[in-house]
């Protein structure tokens, strides 16, 4: 079974947000970067089919110079061989494009991504690059069997979860639950050492448009500070919540 | 030329998002001199959606629909935008609504704008202001194809009642077996729980509660404002409750109009994840603790003094109210 997982390169979940140029682009000096955590869900559910099965396993990126290494990291986790399409990821259905080349060439069984990245939270490349290829498509994954072509797979829906079938291929978007955080694979130092000599290999990109462009940032207006009240006065909180706030 | 709205709905009954979307959507017809479409699946009745301002419903009667299908119902919603010649096709931000809207986005050639934020900016250009960067952060993003798909981000746009004369359509989109190859096997719901998902309040405790064993006392604070319950990461790592309860920013999003956090400090992914709640009450003995920068209200002392006597309020509060 041939594996494509598609890596986000994003800013760590406790980075300051700051927009540069007008406002019009996120500041990313000094911010420090890391694989999208809906996606490393799928790389280590990615990486247990590789073990278990002897799936080969790539990971995409479609990004500049500075997502490699992440890639490597993804290497290191361990993912035989890297892609990075050559580009910025200027929106989402730009990105779904590139990746779909990308399946399309390669050939793949099964398209891990994931679910949402937290940079711009589109929560559509999963769902485009499976409109784009024509694979069918399961959305919130957080649970993935395969058994030769055949898929069971869970997916969380409000209130509950629900059971799939469906056949390779196949592209899923995965999220927490995918596989238990705390098994979660991390690179270990052998990884890090094998990672320097796993392909990682240049694409350029596909003629292809953004469909939405970025006018520009904006940061949310600045909270006004917290009423506190006296625990010896709730009657004043369920007062404010009902009278103010409105919210009971 | 109508604006179409994706109106879900669950045995026959519409979710509360649709008259939601169809209050947006009447908005927008409004300012583009035109109507509003509902596209609806098995809703026998749609005329609940008429106090909303929706001037059409195209219901589609399919024994096959019954059980959700992303791709099935992503046909359906394509063809009925073709029929009506729709430049918006307008999602909720539900689950099902999220998993569809991209396969619509790249079947009609349109572009698509996620988790927004009130009404568009500006209608040509077409211009959105949206959620990013885990709420830290708006955008404001154009859309710049013809045919323009939105999905309104949970509780950014009330209800506005507009009185509208609904006609009821059957619509028989053509759909074949490619459509029907992901098949549900079964579901599972926590039955008779408000889910974090829908609820208008949402009660969430930390390690500051100290053990499992203490969640009583917010899981009475709940049942006395009809919440859901809802926790922090660390301790759906420890077990303490489900996964399922577990809200940030790798957790669930929570956009509810009270959120009240006990014994929470507010690491930022946890803020991030909560923070497109209206209103935010932090209840923690620790006075520095961080959440209470961007809490609304707070209360600083012991939650197993605090919580229980809150309950007791909020008891007698709504014996006077109802």
């Amino acid at each position: 079974m041939k594996i494509l997982v598609c890596i986000s390169h994003v800013p760590d979940t406790t980075a300051k947000i700051n927009f540069t140029n007008g406002d019009t682009e996120f500041d990313a000096n000094g911010v420090q970067f890391v694989i999208n955590p809906n996606d490393e869900f799928g790389l280590t559910r990615a990486i247990w089919f590789k073990e278990q099965a002897g799936a080969t396993v790539t990971v995409v990126n479609v990004g500049g110079p500075d997502a490699e290494a992440t890639l490597r990291k993804a290497l290191a986790i361990g993912a035989d061989e890297a892609i990075r399409v050559n580009t910025a990821p200027t929106d989402g259905f730009f990105v779904a494009k590139q990746l779909a080349e990308v399946v399309k060439n390669g050939g793949y069984d099964l398209v891990i991504a994931g679910k949402e990245s937290l940079d711009y939270n589109g929560a559509m490349v999963p769902g485009m690059l499976a409109g784009l290829t024509g694979y069918d498509f399961v959305n919130g994954c957080i649970k993935l069997d395969i058994n030769g072509s055949d898929v069971t797979a869970v997916r969380e829906i409000d209130g509950g979860k629900e059971t799939i079938s469906a056949k390779l291929p196949l592209v899923i978007a995965g999220q927490k639950g995918l596989v238990e955080e705390k098994d979660l694979r991390i690179p270990n130092m052998r990884g890090i050492m094998q990672a320097r000599t796993k392909a990682l290999t240049i694409l350029e990109p596909v003629a292809a448009s953004a469909t939405t462009k970025a006018v520009k940032f904006e940061k949310p207006a600045p909270k006004s500070a917290v009423k506190l009240i006296s625990p010896d006065n709730l009657d004043e909180l369920v007062n404010l919540l009902h009278n103010e706030a409105k919210v009971i | 030329m109508s604006i179409l709205i994706y109106a879900e709905s669950a045995e026959g009954k519409f979710k509360k998002t649709a008259f939601e979307l169809a209050s947006y959507a009447k908005k927008i017809a409004s300012e583009t001199g035109t109507t509003v479409t509902a596209v609806t699946i098995n809703v026998s009745d749609a005329s609940a959606l008429a106090a909303y301002g929706v001037d059409k419903a195209l219901n589609v009667n399919i024994d096959k629909l019954k059980a959700f299908n992303a791709k099935a119902y992503a046909d359906v919603i394509k063809q009925a935008a073709a029929k009506e010649s729709s430049k918006f096709v307008l999602f909720s931000s539900n689950t099902d609504s999220l998993y569809i809207a991209p396969l619509v986005a790249v079947g009609l050639e349109a572009g698509y704008a996620s988790n927004v934020v009130g009404l568009p900016q500006s209608i040509a250009p077409l211009q959105v202001r949206r959620h990013a960067f885990s709420n830290k952060a708006f955008t404001v993003t154009e859309i710049t194809t013809d045919v323009k798909v939105l999905a309104i981000g949970k509780n950014s746009f009330g209800l506005v009642e507009s009185a509208s004369a609904l006609t009821q359509e059957d619509f028989a989109p053509s759909l074949n077996d490619n459509d029907f190859t992901v098949k549900v096997e079964s579901s599972e719901k926590v039955s008779g729980k408000v889910t974090i998902a829908d609820a208008e309040i949402v009660v969430s405790g930390g390690r500051g509660l100290k053990g499992p064993e203490n969640w009583g006392i917010l899981e009475d604070l709940a049942t006395a404002l009809g919440a859901a319950t809802a926790c922090s990461k660390p301790v759906s790592d420890l077990g303490w409750r489900p996964h399922s309860e577990h809200v940030g920013q790798t957790g669930k999003p929570v956009a509810s109009n009270l959120y009240i956090a006990l014994g929470i400090s507010g690491a930022i992914q946890h803020i991030a994840g909560i923070n497109s709640s209206k209103v935010k009450v932090v209840i923690n003995s620790d006075a520095d603790a961080p959440f209470f920068k961007v809490a609304d209200y707070g209360v600083v002392g012991d939650i197993f003094e605090i919580v229980p006597k809150l309950t007791e309020k909020i008891k007698a509060f709504k014996a006077q109210n109802s």
